[in-house]
C-alpha cells in the first residue's frame, strides 16, 4: 500500500509568556491511500492541534517545533505560508465542527463553492458551476441549480454539513480531516452524515482522518484507531482489535465507559480523575496518576510504542514484557 | 423566480419602511430636496452662476408676498440681486455633492485602513495611532490651515474653481478615522468566526479574505455611520463657509449664503439667511431621521417599543 501522508515525531509547542506547553509529543502516524484512520481522545489531548498542524494553521503561539509531515513525498510542515496554501484545500481539505459557523452568512452557497474552484483550477465560470453542481449532486442535495442561489440560513443544519463536505470535495482531495463533523447535529442526522463520508471516501478513493471524542462513530467509519492522550499516541492499531481487545489501560477505561444497550441499570464506568493540564504534567507516563495499574517504572519513564502480536502498538510498561 | 422587483416588493425592509410615518415624511422630503437641487438647472426660474442674468438693482428685494416683493423672484432677492430660489438650489446641489464626495471618501481610506488594521495585527498598532492623532486635530484646524494656503496659493479667483474638491479632501482626510475604528472593531470580532477559518482551509488569500468575506459581514455599522457622517459633512462644509473658507460667493454653498445674508440681517433683509438656514436644518434633518431609521432596522435587538 502506498503511503499517502506520514507524520514522523510530531512535536507542537505554544510558547507561552512562563512556560512552553507541549500541545503534541513525539507523535508518529501513517495513513495509506484510501484509508480512513480516527484520531480520539478526550477534550484537550490535541486532537484538534494535531488536525490544525498537518495543514499547518494552527493559531499563534502554536508552533511546530519538531518532526516532519510527509504528504505525498514532500515534507509540507517546512512548506512557505503561500506554497502551503496551495496544498490547502485543493490536496488536503478539512470539515469543521459546526455547520451553522463554518459557511459565510452573506454570501451564497454558489459564490463560496465557485470561490473554492477557482482558487484552485484554472477553469471558467461555466466550468467551475458543473462542478459545483457534481459535487452537491453527490452529496445528494436535491435542485442544487436552485441551492446554488441560496443563501446559508436557508438550509437546515445537516444540509449546511453536506454542503460543507461538497465545498470540501471540490477540488478533488486526496486527504480529508474531518474535526468532530458530527458534533453540532442531532443523532439521526450524525448517521447519515457519518454514512455519507464513507461512502464518498470509498468511491473517490479519499483518505479520511476523522477527529471525534466519539469511539462508537470511529469503529463504524475508520479501519484504524489512534488513541491520543496528552498529547502523545498511547495506543494505535485497527479499529477491530482496539474496540473489541484493547490493550492500554487508557483506552480500555474509554471503552468500559462507553453505555451499552444489553447492561441494564448499571452505573457508567468512569476512568477516575481529569486528563493532566499541560501545565503541570507528571513525570514518566502521563496516564500514571489515573493509572490502576502502575509500575515503579511509570513514574521514571516515558512508554514507546511497542507493537504487540496482534498488531496494535501500544505505549504501556505493562505490556511491554508481556504480563 | 420572482422579479427583482417583486421580491422588494415583498420584502421585510419595504414593509418596516412603509409602517414608520417617520421614515416615510423624511425620505419624501430628502427625495424633493435632492431631485429639486440635482435639477435645478431645469427647474430653477433664473441661473445664479450666469452674471448677465443678474441685475445689481434687483438686490435685497424682499419675498414676493410682502408689500415689497415682486413675483419675479419668490423668495426675495440675495445682496447681489441673484433670486434666493435659485441660488438656494444650486447651493444645496453643491452641498449635497461636497458632503457625499467627502463621506465617500472618508469611507474609502476608513475602510481600507480599518480592514487592514483589523485583520494583519503586525498594522494595527501604528494605524490606530495614526487614527488617534488624526482624530486630535479638529476638523476645522486642519481646514482653516490648509484653506488659507490654498487661498494664497492659487490666489482668490483660482480658488474658486478648485474650492469644492478642497473641501471635499479636507473634509474627507479629517475624519477618516470614525470609519477605520468602526471597521476595525468589526473586523476583530468577525476574524475569530469559524467562516473565516475555513476560508483559510480553503486555501483562499488574506487579501480575498479580507474583501469578500469579512468586509460584507461589516457593512451594517459602516452604513449607519455613512448617514450621520454625510450630514455631519455638510454641516462642515457650512461652517466652514460661514467662516469664509468654504464655497466662494459667486457659487455659494448653503453655509456661503448664510454668511452673505448674515450682514443685512440687521439692515432688515431677514430673508437671505433665514431661508438658506431652514433649507440647511431640513436637510440634515431628514438625513439624521433617515439614518435613525436604518440603524433600527438593521439592529433588531432595538425595537421600538
Amino acid at each position: 500500500m502506498e503511503k499517502l501522508l506520514e507524520i514522523k515525531n510530531l512535536d507542537v509547542d505554544f510558547a507561552l509568556r512562563e512556560k512552553t506547553l507541549h500541545a503534541v509529543r513525539n507523535v508518529s502516524l501513517s495513513i495509506n491511500k484510501g484509508e480512513r484512520l480516527g484520531i480520539v481522545g478526550e477534550s484537550g489531548a490535541g486532537k484538534s492541534v494535531l488536525g490544525f498542524s498537518i495543514i499547518n494553521l494552527i493559531s499563534k503561539p502554536g508552533k511546530i517545533t519538531g518532526g516532519e509531515i510527509i504528504f505525498d513525498g514532500h515534507d509540507i510542515s517546512k512548506y512557505s505560508y503561500e506554497k502551503m496554501r496551495k496544498v490547502r484545500g485543493d490536496k488536503i481539505s478539512m470539515i469543521f465542527q459546526d455547520p451553522m459557523m463554518t459557511l459565510n452568512p452573506v454570501l451564497t452557497i454558489g459564490t463560496q463553492m465557485m470561490e473554492t474552484v477557482k482558487a484552485h483550477m484554472d477553469v471558467s465560470d461555466k466550468e467551475a458551476e458543473a462542478i459545483c453542481l457534481d459535487k452537491l449532486n453527490k452529496v445528494y442535495i436535491p435542485s442544487p441549480e436552485k441551492r446554488l442561489k441560496q443563501y446559508p440560513h436557508e438550509f437546515s443544519g445537516g444540509m449546511r454539513q453536506r454542503i460543507v463536505i461538497a465545498i470540501s470535495l471540490l477540488t478533488s482531495p486526496n486527504l480529508i480531516i474531518a474535526d468532530e463533523p458530527t458534533t453540532a447535529l442531532d443523532v439521526t442526522i450524525q448517521a447519515e452524515i457519518m454514512d455519507l463520508l464513507l461512502e464518498l471516501c470509498e468511491t473517490e478513493n479519499m483518505g479520511l482522518i476523522l477527529i471525534t471524542h466519539d469511539l462508537a462513530v470511529v469503529s463504524e467509519v475508520t479501519q484504524r484507531i489512534a488513541v491520543l492522550y496528552a498529547g502523545r499516541v498511547v495506543e494505535i492499531g485497527s479499529a477491530e482489535q482496539i474496540i473489541t481487545n484493547p490493550q492500554h489501560p487508557y483506552t480500555q477505561g474509554l471503552i468500559k465507559a462507553l453505555p451499552q444497550m444489553a447492561g441494564g441499570e448499571k452505573r457508567l464506568n468512569q476512568i477516575p480523575g481529569m486528563m493532566p493540564s499541560l501545565f503541570a504534567m507528571p513525570s514518566g507516563c502521563p496516564f500514571r496518576p489515573r493509572c490502576e495499574i502502575c509500575l515503579e517504572k511509570c513514574s521514571k519513564e516515558v512508554p514507546t510504542l511497542t507493537e504487540l502480536a496482534n498488531g496494535t502498538q501500544v505505549a504501556c510498561f505493562m505490556r511491554e514484557g508481556g504480563e | 423566480m420572482r422579479s427583482r422587483w417583486q421580491r422588494f416588493k415583498e420584502s421585510y425592509f419595504l414593509f418596516s419602511f412603509l409602517r414608520d410615518p417617520v421614515a416615510v415624511t423624511s425620505f419624501i422630503i430628502l427625495a424633493i430636496l435632492v431631485i429639486g437641487s440635482f435639477g435645478a438647472p431645469l427647474i430653477a426660474p433664473h441661473d445664479p452662476y450666469n452674471p448677465t442674468t443678474i441685475d445689481i438693482m434687483d438686490s435685497e428685494l424682499p419675498p414676493a408676498w410682502s408689500a415689497e416683493g415682486t413675483s419675479k423672484f419668490l423668495l426675495g432677492t440675495d445682496n447681489m440681486g441673484r433670486d434666493m430660489f435659485s441660488t438656494m438650489l444650486y447651493g444645496m446641489r453643491i452641498s449635497i455633492i461636497i458632503g457625499v464626495g467627502a463621506v465617500a471618501l472618508q469611507a474609502f481610506l476608513g475602510i481600507i485602513i480599518g480592514l487592514l488594521s483589523g485583520y494583519i495585527k503586525r498594522l494595527d498598532t501604528i494605524l490606530m495611532r495614526i487614527a488617534d492623532v488624526q482624530l486630535s486635530f479638529s476638523t476645522y484646524m486642519i481646514a482653516i490651515f490648509i484653506g488659507a494656503i490654498f487661498q494664497t496659493m492659487f490666489g482668490v479667483a483660482n480658488y474658486e474653481k478648485i474650492a469644492a474638491p478642497l473641501l471635499i479632501l479636507i473634509i474627507g482626510l479629517a475624519e477618516w478615522p470614525q470609519y477605520a475604528r468602526t471597521v476595525r472593531a468589526s473586523v476583530l470580532a468577525e476574524r475569530k468566526k469559524e467562516y473565516v477559518e475555513a476560508a483559510r482551509v480553503i486555501g483562499l488569500s488574506k487579501i480575498r479574505i479580507m474583501w469578500r468575506h469579512i468586509l460584507p459581514n461589516t457593512l451594517s455599522p459602516v452604513l449607519v455611520i455613512s448617514t450621520v457622517q454625510v450630514a455631519n459633512a455638510i454641516m462642515s462644509e457650512a461652517a466652514l463657509s460661514f467662516l469664509g473658507l468654504g464655497m466662494p460667493m459667486t457659487k455659494p454653498s448653503l453655509g456661503s449664503l448664510i454668511t452673505a445674508g448674515f450682514e443685512y440681517i440687521f439692515s432688515g433683509s431677514w430673508w437671505i439667511t433665514i431661508f438658506p438656514g431652514v433649507l440647511l436644518v431640513l436637510l440634515i434633518l431628514v438625513i439624521n431621521l433617515l439614518g435613525d431609521w436604518i440603524r433600527d432596522y438593521l439592529n433588531p435587538k432595538l425595537y421600538k417599543g
